[in-house]
């Protein structure tokens, strides 16, 4: 029997990045060596991330792209434990719980064209998946990636999506509501790019995260393009104060966010995604 | 009474050698005691501070005590409290951080500090809560430690239920009033003295320093028809155990607007309902910068806080709060757990400042809609 | 970085909430040690027009002067927290806004004497505040709560749950259900440690209402009881008579 993972590891900034006005990445390395060397996470899984004297805040584990004893979060400085996380520096230790979750079906979309579409900040869960996909870039099929931000200015991991156009057979379309925006942007929502997406529809794999209202409109023009609604998976959010069933915040219908989740089969959610106040 | 072994007879006199036994076997006691106008679990000294003639008249929205004419101990239903605060307090500590010198963070757990624990008094609805509390706590993948701690610490007594409240409908959701199992001893009282018997080693033992008698045929016949009466004088009944098919596509039924209507929001059920679980986590907050005590603490679906997302509660509205508290209760448990999250103990109908019947309340919804004329 | 530097003004009130920071007993020691505190003129340290981190503002905007002063702050002050039922709803001063013009000649014997502002208003009608703390007094609980955060560089937050939620985690037994009482707690926002229905005390909502609450449904329990109109009226009329929420009891009451 398992115990609850109980206390947080130390984790110590090896760089904190700037990745827009509001967003920042900390590159955190585990102290303990044993954690390091134990430390094991899927596509998509979070981990609860503890700022010390104050609280702790579910963030999705971002791979590293360059040292694999690392990992990273992406984190949008907007409530209280985040806006104090954003003052942390280079050399500050901070705590880390996890991973925890379901995360993405890897398994199932090896060997089909995948499709990945995000909102705003929605990105930080899909890149692990990213990376996972061009680690073993021939397993997979055509890659198309449909990230929407409000202002180009928003758009974070700039190098990521330049090393991602890079990668064989992927097509990235970048679109934003900010009017006369320059190539290669595409002006208005992610729906109503998808038409343009360079995969087939019948066999391809989606995996969406961002705010619930584009997903549902994106799971409806994915649906109508042909995609089998099985083949959708989104990223949720909820409140998540254990990360491990236990506390009851993040439940949405029968479901602990946290633990069934945060990965869903489109399948699963649609019902309750259509319930206001669920 | 139910299965296990024949009952045995323990006299009224010998309840204070039970209370003995149980010190000396090294477990602190509570018991129900009159305190503050309602029957508390309290730090039982001897058995004269048990409720001697005390009886509770429940209804929706009120609790009131009343003296009875017979001398019985547990002539009473249920108080405000279950056995939830003894295995999930309202505050546990769970871990502390402390800043080193070096910048680093030392981070350690808190342990539980606790005595065993012999309860007198359970009710069955009581302890088939705490069975659901278990199944949340202690899955099998995954046991949360502190309450498993606590949990592990008590040793209880239950004692059948002869009278339940107008507000119980333990008979429907078959966790009373009878207990059949998960009790270490159990008694049924009767007017000069109890059944009793052990369900494990560590009842037994108790059970082995008692001077006890074989129970007569008549006590044994007394306590079932006591047993049959408490269970079919029941004035409510919930409508099925397993509400999933009933609460299906009705979201947005006007039901929920019309009990949103009087829900205060306040949160008073999921506080007394012994299976409601929810928690936040929090630090204790203190001026110190080298050292952080991080706690758990009962939250409820109905405050803002339950469901923050970016600023903003998911649930805006009470009747969100309200759909999301009976729903889970009544239907999402059975995909959670296989077992309905109620048990019939009647709490959030008496507590409820306004008194929201659950059962009235459930079934509306379980009856068809009359036809529009 | 240096300590932060905070601020105590006092406008309309009786002082009672500054109080709470005194009754931090040892812990102000630490906290003088860990802030430096530039006014704060019923401890001793007068400088109104210090620039600080953080400004703590007592009291309703109650006189031509008040009104005058608090502009003053609020641009002195990276953050302005209110601490008390006067600063945050109007207080029990704001009694008189529903009598209009006239209680002064009516109150006192020399009325020209008294230069007062026809209502008495929260701070927030007149500057932006950045976050309110509800009470009369607020507890030093609740200053604990907000100064660790700060600290810690961290935005504080306050509490917003009935005071329901802290009765029952103390173990009190409800005295609305028990014994029949006008307790106003499920319309209350917790943050005093629910200490009157601790004591068999029915709560008279000295911490202001909850975000999201049910006026009308508390209007209909308390005539349950047996209250009379005006007696319903009297319990939400008390520290918080001027803020909104409690305010729609007119509306409730048909």
């Amino acid at each position: 029997m398992v115990s609850r993972s109980g206390v947080p590891m130390e984790a110590e900034i090896v760089e904190r990045l700037q990745e827009s006005e509001s967003v920042f990445t900390l590159r955190l390395r585990l102290l303990d060596e044993q954690q390091r060397h134990n430390y094991r996470f899927e596509p998509g899984q979070f981990n609860m991330v503890y700022l010390h004297g104050v609280g702790e805040v579910a963030i999705s584990i971002v791979s590293d792209e360059s040292n694999r004893h690392l990992l990273n979060h992406t984190i949008r400085a907007v409530g209280r434990v985040t806006r104090g996380l954003e003052q942390m520096q280079k050399g500050d230790v901070i705590g880390l719980r996890g991973p925890f979750g379901r995360g993405w079906p890897m398994e199932q979309a090896r060997g089909r064209d995948i499709v990945i579409i995000t909102g705003g900040v929605g990105c930080a869960p899909v890149v692990s998946a990213l990376a996972h996909i061009n680690r073993r870039r021939k397993h997979f099929g055509r890659v198309a990636i449909v990230e929407g931000v409000r202002h180009r200015r928003d758009l974070i991991y700039p190098d990521r999506f330049a090393r991602w156009q890079r990668m064989d057979d992927t097509q990235i379309l970048l679109c934003t509501s900010e009017p006369s925006a320059p190539w290669p942007w595409h002006t208005d929502r992610v729906t109503e790019h998808l038409g343009k997406m360079d995969i087939d529809p019948s066999g391809a794999l989606v995996l969406l995260c961002g705010p619930e209202g584009m997903m549902i409109s994106a799971a409806r023009v994915l649906q109508e393009l042909g995609i089998d609604e099985s083949s959708i998976w989104l990223s949720m959010e909820r409140n998540m104060q254990c990360g491990e069933g236990f506390c009851g915040h993040c439940q949405i219908g029968s479901y602990f966010v946290c633990r069934d989740g945060p990965v869903f089969n489109w399948t699963e959610i649609r019902e309750l995604l259509a319930v206001k106040g669920i | 009474m139910g299965n296990g072994d024949d009952p045995q007879f323990l006299p009224l006199t010998q309840l204070e050698r039970l209370l003995r036994s149980l010190r000396d076997a090294g477990y602190d006691c509570i018991g129900p005691q009159l305190k503050d106008g309602a029957i508390l679990y309290q730090s039982l000294e001897s058995i004269h501070d048990l409720p001697h003639g005390l009886s509770d008249l429940q209804s929706p929205g009120s609790y009131r005590l009343t003296e009875n004419q017979g001398g019985r101990l547990f002539d009473w239903a249920n108080g405000p409290s279950s056995l939830k605060p003894l295995i999930f307090p309202p505050h546990e500590n769970l871990w502390r951080a402390n800043k080193g010198s070096d910048g680093g963070i030392e981070f350690s757990s808190y342990t539980p500090d606790i005595a065993p624990l012999a309860v007198l008094g359970v009710r069955a609805c009581d302890l088939a809560a705490m069975e659901r509390m278990d199944h949340h706590f202690l899955r099998p993948e995954k046991q949360d430690p502190w309450y498993r701690k606590r949990r592990e610490s008590l040793l209880l007594i239950v004692v059948n239920c002869s009278h339940p409240s107008d507000n119980c409908f333990c008979t429907s959701t078959g966790t009373g009033p009878e207990s059949r199992s998960g009790y270490d001893l159990r008694l049924h009282e009767l007017d000069d003295g109890f059944l009793i018997d052990a369900a494990t080693d560590r009842g037994e033992e108790i059970l082995q320093k008692l001077e006890l008698s074989p129970a007569a045929q008549q006590m044994v016949e007394e306590a079932k028809e006591e047993l049959e009466r408490a269970a079919t004088v029941q004035g409510q009944a919930v409508a099925v155990d397993d509400f999933r098919p009933i609460f299906s596509g009705r979201e947005d039924d006007p039901i929920w607007e019309r009990i949103a209507e009087r829900c205060l929001g306040c949160g008073n059920c999921t506080a007394v309902c012994p299976t409601c679980f929810c928690h936040r986590e929090e630090k204790i907050p203190t001026l110190s910068l080298d050292s952080s005590t991080h706690q758990r603490v009962w939250d409820s679906c109905f405050t803002a806080e339950h469901s923050m997302l970016h600023g903003q509660p998911v649930r805006r509205e009470i009747r969100e709060r309200y759909r999301q508290w009976l729903t889970h209760k009544l239907a999402g448990w059975h995909d959670q757990f296989g077992e309905s999250g109620c048990v019939g103990c009647g709490r959030c109908i008496t507590w409820c400042p306004v008194g929201i019947n659950l059962v009235a309340e459930s079934a509306a919804f379980a009856v068809p809609e009359e036809g529009v004329e | 970085m240096g300590k932060p530097r905070i601020s105590v003004h006092k406008f309309s009130s009786c002082d009672g909430c500054q109080l709470a920071f005194f009754n931090l007993g040892e812990d102000l020691i630490t906290l003088a040690g860990q802030v430096e505190i530039v006014h704060f003129a019923e401890a001793g340290m007068v400088a109104p027009e210090a620039e600080v981190k953080v400004a703590f503002v007592e009291g309703s905007i109650s006189t031509p002067d008040d009104l005058e002063r608090i502009e003053g702050i609020r641009e002195r002050s990276e953050l302005l927290i209110t601490i008390g039922a006067c600063a945050t709803s109007g207080g029990i001063q704001a009694l008189r806004n529903m009598r209009g013009n006239g209680w002064r000649e009516s109150l006192y014997a020399s009325p020209e004497f008294i230069q007062t502002l026809d209502y008495s208003t929260p701070i927030s009608a007149h500057v932006r505040v950045d976050l309110e703390l509800w009470g009369c007094p607020i507890s030093s609980e609740q200053i604990l709560h907000v100064v660790s955060d700060l600290l810690r560089g961290v935005v504080p937050s306050a509490s917003d749950e009935t005071l329901c939620q802290s009765c029952k985690r103390s173990g009190a037994v409800c005295t609305l259900v028990s014994a029949g009482r006008p307790c106003m707690g499920p319309v209350t926002r917790a943050g005093c440690g629910a200490v009157c229905p601790r004591f068999g005390r029915d709560c008279y909502g000295c911490t202001g209402p909850v975000s999201i609450l049910n006026t009308s449904s508390m209007v209909h329990c308390f005539e349950g009881l047996g209250l009379l109109p005006d007696e319903v009226e009297q319990r939400f009329r008390m520290i918080h008579s001027a803020t909104p929420q409690f305010r729609k009891l007119e509306e409730s009451n048909g």
